[in-house]
């Protein structure tokens, strides 16, 4: 048996971007990627991935550090025809009507204005848009304006469709609604396109679309997985067979998530990414697991507390890191620290929560013996923003810093002020 | 009752249907026909042989004519801003090589003040045209251009920086040309910021196309048919009747302007924002609105339209530059040799200037700045004292706010100087000292700037929290100070750099002013750069200019740009 060439495949990419001080960081490392002819392929990870980073390299937006992109056999160099790409933010413009929107794809085709506007109708129609020709996109419902948005990728007959996220700015039902239509749309051989690449964290949507789904991990994004998902369409969310994919991808999900003290030993402790999540929602996830049992498998706890991955992960690790709960194989589990977190009256939380942040959060303990040391119990913003520079983007180290300032404020552990962008120790 | 007749037209059948739109249609095209035919009358004179200078009659009669002359300069000068505006902006933005030269030199020409350099424009553009009056049309336009140009560039190269950068992908995607990507996805995006910035710096032009309509440099005389000019000679010949006249034909020209361009325009640019949200206030034009229903006229326009998408989707491949920011020894070159090219220009002006110059020029040059930086401030105080509490109040009451709000954006626009043959003749008449009472003509026409920020600001300070200071019953100098300044502290700011730049540039024309034979004398840097344009003195003019712009820089460096960036950060209501 011969294997077929991919239309698109990404072979060895590595893509760094340069940190702050100059030094490059590695956001993809090493990921092979063949998109092959009549499969829709996910690509799942959490954020800091680099998932929407892949999808850009293939879709020619953006150059691979190293590696090869190859498009149908040739190497790709920017934007190609034949390869269309579908936003999640949509990415329409708010100036343009809907058809002009649609016709937008065309621009570049350089036909003729009224073989432009056949054929950006017929796309209208084809994705049911009929009657909002001439509406603008501010004044369609969000699931309308990515319609849109899928309109003007197909319009151009692409061969390959490119999707980031397309069905996460949309509300539950709305998302359903689209995914359904345009599954119908795929299986009845109704589009021109002969592969889908879907970027998505939404693990259900993946085994709910895909053929394929490839796992990635984070800092650097790396291949973990390949699961090939042999369901038969239309799928059904309460299948047994589909729970056991769902579970499946959710124990690679949570495999390995490194506590700050007890991280890559080549690794700084600083090294660890902080989310800057409120204390609240923690101390709602502790009780709603101590509610039941201190212990939950997350695709439930995901559903019980409505809550996508990517709004429950970052708070199950907070967790984790904090020594409040262990996560693995795709559940979390309260230790007896998080449970006396979850029980406990304001003060004492407060107090617990200081203990652990010293004990477990490297940086924390790194600011307050900095203050603890110098003579008038001050260090600027900077000095420790410089240091967590790195070894982190900007982008993580800030948002590492506001997590931090977060945390270290509500557990008095020390206080800052933003207007003068300082640390000190207060009066204690 | 508009609604009520469209309502009418849908259910009447097509050929009464047809009847009824005939009545827009005529209007449409009675407005267009207008507006052409004044266009071909002006532009005929502009470019017919009259000599620079032209006799000026006093008659009301002529003003209609000198009202559109005015008005066609305003128009020629914005339409070169807005050329000048898609180059230079789109240069700097999308080359970091130019960007270096270009914004920095944007930085400083917005810093000088435009009358400042008037007569250098006016020789200049009179060689070009020895003894027509189109270079002193020129000259005109140029000193309008000047005080428009520069801050639409800005607002056009800042929106190139900020593209949101999913379409800029999109854009990519989908494989536009840059030719195809400027017009659907620059232009747009940048409409809204630059219309608005025209409309603040059209006010500025008023101003500056009256000065520059009757000027004499030296022995050049100039004298253009205008209302500046008409203005002028009625102050020669003390004839307060005429100024009557040109204060209402100038109020006309700026009621008819603004309605026929700005208002279409504005509501027009209302659909180039990218906020996805309905508007809750839509701006409306009446101008918009009759073309709209005019149906004939309509039909015309979508050809029109159609050519212009034609244009727009056009493939053509201009050289595609993409900014990447990496450093290289070429760039390290190229800044060398900007350094070195603006090192050797002011060594060469230094050296032009030295020998007329001496060091009493420059003491006389640096006191009289120091006199018109004391106006300035004072009166921006003045100001802030009598207008913040005005606004505020007005601010606060939303139906009076609506009727206050455009007279106070009016009184923005009309130029000062046609105003100042009047305080001057109170003054002389009432023998007050110039030397003080000149002072208030600087900030005449540019304290109604902060007076329609602060209303602005006022309107928008959230009601949660008004209702949230009077629920803690926060009263008095508290309130002030706790609750209602700081939320219009940003908008405050906004227009105090407006006044305060209009007012160095007034200081011009109003430190030295004259009734008749009377002439009326303040010390400042604002009479020394009049005095020396009066006498052709080309060095002094330029001594006094570098100034100017000198310290206009240090108070924008030193003041303002503190004051708004901490505006910025702290008392933003987001």
């Amino acid at each position: 048996m011969t294997v077929p060439t991919p239309i698109l495949e990404l072979s060895a990419i590595d893509k760094t971007f340069a940190k702050p001080t100059g030094e490059p960081l590695r956001v993809l490392a090493n990921v092979d990627l063949a998109l092959q002819e009549q499969e829709i392929l996910g690509l799942l990870g959490r954020s800091g991935s680099g998932k929407s980073t892949l999808l850009r390299i293939g879709a020619g937006l953006l150059p691979p550090s190293s590696g090869s992109v190859r498009y149908c056999g040739k190497p790709l160099v920017g934007p190609s025809a034949g390869i269309a790409v579908v936003f999640q933010t949509f990415a329409l413009f708010p100036w343009l009507t809907v058809l002009e929107n649609v016709a937008l794809g065309l621009d570049a085709l350089g036909l003729p204005l009224h073989d432009a506007r056949e054929r950006a109708t017929a796309a209208i129609d084809l994705i049911g848009l009929d009657g909002f020709e001439s509406a603008y996109p501010r004044e369609l419902s969000g699931g309308m304006r990515q319609r849109v948005g899928f309109a003007r990728a197909l319009v151009t007959d692409p061969i390959v469709l490119l999707m980031d996220e397309p069905f996460s700015a949309l509300d539950v039902l709305t998302a359903e609604t689209l995914r359904a239509e345009f599954l119908d749309l795929w299986v009845e051989h109704r589009l021109p396109t002969k592969a889908m690449l879907l970027v998505t964290h939404n693990i259900e949507e993946a085994v709910l679309m895909c053929d394929r789904i490839v796992v990635l991990a984070s800092h650097p994004g790396r291949v973990v997985a390949e699961i090939t998902v042999p369901l038969p369409r239309p799928r059904n969310r309460t299948d047994p067979a589909f729970h056991r994919v769902v579970d499946e991808i959710y124990s690679i999900l949570t495999a390995h998530v490194p506590r700050g003290t007890e991280a890559h030993p080549l690794r700084s402790p600083l090294a660890q990414p902080l989310p800057p999540l409120s204390i609240n929602r923690m101390v709602g996830l502790a009780r709603g697991l101590a509610a039941h049992g201190g212990r939950a498998e997350l695709p439930d706890l995901a559903h019980r507390l409505a809550l996508e991955i990517d709004d429950l992960f970052p708070i199950a690790d907070a967790m984790h890191i904090l020594g409040f709960a262990e996560l693995e194989d795709g559940s979390i589990k309260l230790t007896a620290a998080g449970r006396m977190f979850a029980e406990s009256n304001t003060d004492e939380r407060k107090r617990l929560f200081a203990q652990h942040l010293v004990q477990f959060v490297p940086l924390a303990a790194l600011v307050r013996r900095v203050l603890e040391e110098r003579p008038n119990h001050r260090a600027p913003l900077v000095r420790f923003e410089s240091e967590l520079e790195v070894h982190l983007t900007r982008p993580d180290a800030a948002r590492t810093m506001e997590a931090i300032i977060g945390w270290g404020r509500y557990a008095e552990v020390f206080e800052y002020d933003d207007e003068a962008r300082e640390f000190s120790l207060g009066q204690k | 009752m508009a609604r009520y007749v469209l309502a009418i037209d849908a259910v009447t059948s097509p050929a009464r249907a047809s009847l009824r739109s005939v009545r827009p249609d005529m209007l449409a095209l009675a407005v267009l026909l207008a507006i052409v035919v004044f266009l071909v009358i002006g532009l005929s004179q502009a470019f017919g042989p009259a000599p620079a200078t032209q006799a000026i009659s006093l008659s009301p009669g002529v003003l209609p004519m000198y009202a559109v002359r005015t008005t066609l300069r305003m128009l020629a000068a914005l339409v070169a801003s807005l050329i000048f505006t898609f180059t230079y902006a789109t240069a700097a933005a999308k080359s970091r090589r130019a960007e270096v030269v270009l914004i920095p030199l944007l930085d400083v020409l917005q810093s000088v003040p435009v009358l400042g350099y008037l007569s250098f424009t006016v020789v200049f553009f009179m060689s070009l045209f020895p003894g027509r009056a189109l270079g002193a049309e020129l000259a005109a336009v140029f000193a309008i251009f000047t005080s428009q140009a520069w801050n639409m560039a800005f607002s056009f190269y800042q929106s190139l920086r900020t593209t949101p950068h999913d379409l800029d992908e999109a854009a990519r995607a989908f494989r536009l040309t840059a030719w195809q990507r400027f017009w659907r996805l620059d232009a747009p995006f940048a409409m809204p910021g630059l219309v608005w910035n025209m409309m603040m710096s059209m006010s500025g032009g008023w101003f500056f196309v009256v000065a520059s309509e009757a000027i004499s440099v030296g022995d050049t005389r100039i004298t253009l048919p205008g209302i500046g000019s008409y203005v002028a000679r009625a102050v020669e010949e003390r004839d307060l009747g005429a100024i009557g006249w040109a204060v209402a034909a100038m109020t006309c020209a700026i009621v008819v302007y603004d309605q026929l361009l700005f208002r279409p325009l504005v509501a027009w640019t209302d659909r180039f924002r990218v906020e996805q949200t309905a508007a809750t206030v839509v701006p409306r034009s009446w101008l918009v609105e009759l073309f709209r229903r005019a149906s004939h006229v309509r039909r015309a326009g979508a050809w029109i339209g159609s050519g212009m998408q034609h244009v727009a989707r056009a493939r053509l491949a201009l050289p595609h530059h993409r900014a990447s920011r990496h450093r290289s020894a070429a760039d390290m070159l190229w800044y060398l040799g900007v350094v070195a090219v603006t090192a050797l220009l002011a060594w060469r002006i230094a050296q032009t200037l030295a020998p007329a110059l001496s060091r009493s020029d420059l003491e006389r040059a640096l006191v009289g700045g120091g006199f018109t930086l004391l106006r300035v401030v004072v009166l921006i105080a003045l100001a802030t004292l009598v207008w913040v509490p005005i606004g505020v109040a007005i601010g606060l009451r939303p139906r009076l706010a609506e009727k206050v709000q455009p007279l106070a954006q009016f009184l923005a626009a009309f130029p000062a100087n046609v105003l100042f043959p009047l305080a001057v003749y109170a003054i002389v008449k009432l023998g007050l000292r110039a030397e003080l009472w000149l002072s208030p003509l600087m900030i005449l026409g540019t304290q109604w700037y902060i007076l329609f920020n602060v209303i602005a600001g006022a309107s928008a300070f959230p009601t949660d929290l008004r209702e949230a200071a009077a629920t803690y019953r926060v009263h008095g100098w508290k309130w002030w100070r706790d609750v209602m300044l700081p939320g219009v502290f940003p908008y405050y700011v906004t227009g105090a750099i407006t006044a305060s730049g209009g007012a160095w540039n007034a200081s011009i024309v109003s430190e030295a002013v004259s009734w008749g034979p009377t002439k009326l004398h303040a010390t400042g840097l604002g009479a020394y750069i009049a005095e020396m344009t009066e006498r052709g003195d080309f060095a002094r003019i330029a001594l006094g200019v570098i100034v100017m712009a000198v310290l206009v820089i240090a108070m924008n460096r030193l003041l303002w740009r503190p004051l708004y960036a901490f505006a910025e950060r702290r008392t933003r209501l987001d």
